[in-house]
């Protein structure tokens, strides 16, 4: 479970994120929401320790995070995996070495061990016979899976994506979703996704930040989102002509 | 701050000696045509312009010789080619570490509870100071040939001349001078070049504006060490 605490942060005079709490629980797939410039992203980059917030704390299962020292900064983030934006493949390693990377930094495991567990991964987010190919020759969604799969090799506790399905097609973006969901659940992890897509939201959004202008301005889950009163988040649920169908159906 | 930072939180000794060794095949053996080519050519043109300008009689010829040992050793070699290695090398490490960092691999390595900085530069800076002045010496050598074949392919000195003027009256401390210069600019580039790259923010334009200020600042220090180096060594 991650547990944030009142988290501000600011970028020279511009306020970004306003005192932001919150809860995410172990097994369920957490999203933060927002439309774009609203500090989903940076709220993100504080959870993981990669910008220090100006106030407020992140607990991992109770380990406060923010202001440890360094090598309890480098345990917890030895749990973490991390999904980017863009799949942040290294351009230079081929799949296996992307996948195997962690385990070759951070392990002591044999070379034999080290392939079983990748080809395991790569199996686990679908992926077969691509070990050889560079991130350059592989599509956008291979490149997300792959990100997923260098995410979760060395056991990873807890798992954060930025927008993993953005610059993917609905089908794709679907399956990515539907993956994370799947080893939320299959291995029992803290799962925190950012995302403005309606479509994750509805099928995969077990708990729901929504953020705007910097605030928290709403929490739920997808199965009450539909039904808020609040102004902001109806406006960004409502966006789009489909959901304005489905809400007048 | 930057250079303390490679030094904490480091991975394990087996992992840099991996990281040392693929360095160095990029810094240091990719760079050996370019350095062959500049060295041999800047040694035949010290051979030919010296030719040239030796109008008194009373100047022997196996003075060219002995001129392009001397310009070579003390600064064609460690100077011009650190400006090539700069241009070279130095922007090739600028505009990797900046396209990392603007695709998040950086970050993705932090993530990791990898030190970045440490992971990436730390060997980067090791291999060019095991590299450049190996490149150095390959430099000194290929130079003196290449006054060598100059001078006597155009009958400006003869072979025996030639000899005799590289040998005469040698210093061997210029080579160790020479030496001291070759680690600095190594480590002025190497750092500067790492600096610039890691730090980048931005897009593909900043990438390209790393590189350049990259270039731009290790060939300022390179002059400046060169000259601070001279006034303190010589």
């Amino acid at each position: 479970m991650i547990e944030i605490e009142n988290i501000s942060k600011s970028f020279d005079d511009k306020q970004v994120l306003y005192g932001i709490s919150g809860r995410f629980e172990k097994g369920k797939t957490n999203l933060i929401i927002g439309a774009s410039g609203t500090g989903k992203t940076v709220l993100l980059k504080c959870i993981v320790g990669l910008i220090k917030p100006d106030e407020g704390n992140v607990f991992y299962d109770g380990r406060e995070f923010t202001n440890a020292d360094r090598d309890l900064k480098t345990e917890i983030r030895r749990e973490i995996g991390m999904l980017f934006q863009g799949g942040a493949l290294f351009d230079s390693k081929t799949v296996q070495q992307n996948v195997m990377f962690p385990l070759d930094v951070l392990t002591t495991m044999t070379p034999s061990d080290k392939l079983e567990r990748v080809n395991f991964c790569l199996e686990r987010v679908g992926l077969e016979n691509v070990n050889k190919k560079m991130p350059s020759e592989i599509s956008g969604g291979m490149k997300k899976r792959v990100g997923i799969a260098r995410a979760l090799v060395n056991n990873s506790q807890y798992l954060f994506c930025d927008e993993p399905n953005s610059g993917l097609d609905p089908q794709t973006a679907i399956m990515i979703d539907n993956l994370i969901q799947e080893i939320t659940d299959e291995y029992q992890i803290t799962t925190i996704v950012v995302t403005h897509d309606m479509n994750s939201v509805m099928e995969i959004g077990e708990y729901i930040m929504f953020l705007h202008q910097g605030h928290k301005v709403w929490e739920g889950s997808h199965e009450n989102i539909s039904r808020t009163e609040a102004k902001e988040l109806q406006e960004f649920i409502f966006a789009n002509k489909l959901m304005r169908t489905i809400q007048a159906q | 701050m930057f250079l303390g930072s490679l030094f904490v939180n480091r991975e394990s000794f087996k992992t840099y000696v991996r990281l040392i060794i693929d360095e160095s095949m990029l810094v240091g053996v990719d760079s050996i045509f370019i350095v062959a080519i500049v060295s041999t050519f800047m040694g035949a043109v010290t051979a030919v312009q010296t030719a040239y300008n030796l109008v008194s009689p009373l100047i022997e010829d196996y003075i060219i010789g002995t001129l392009v040992r001397d310009m070579t050793v003390q600064e064609l070699a460690p100077t011009v080619i650190a400006i090539v290695f700069a241009g070279k090398v130095g922007s090739s490490i600028s505009s990797g570490l900046g396209t990392m960092r603007i695709t998040e691999q950086i970050d993705a390595l932090e993530v990791m509870g990898i030190n970045s900085a440490s992971y990436l530069v730390l060997p980067k800076i090791i291999a060019a100071l095991i590299m450049y002045p190996l490149l150095v010496i390959l430099a000194m050598f290929l130079s003196i040939y290449g006054g060598y074949i100059a001078g006597t392919l155009t009958n400006i000195i003869t072979e025996q001349e030639y000899i005799y003027g590289i040998r005469l009256d040698f210093n061997p401390y210029t080579i160790k001078f020479a030496m001291v210069k070759s680690v600095a600019f190594a480590f002025l580039i190497s750092s500067i070049s790492a600096y610039k790259g890691y730090f980048t923010k931005g897009g593909a334009l900043e990438v390209g504006i790393a590189s350049t200020s990259a270039v731009t600042n290790s060939c300022i220090a390179i002059l400046l060490a060169d000259y601070l180096l001279a006034q303190l060594l010589l």
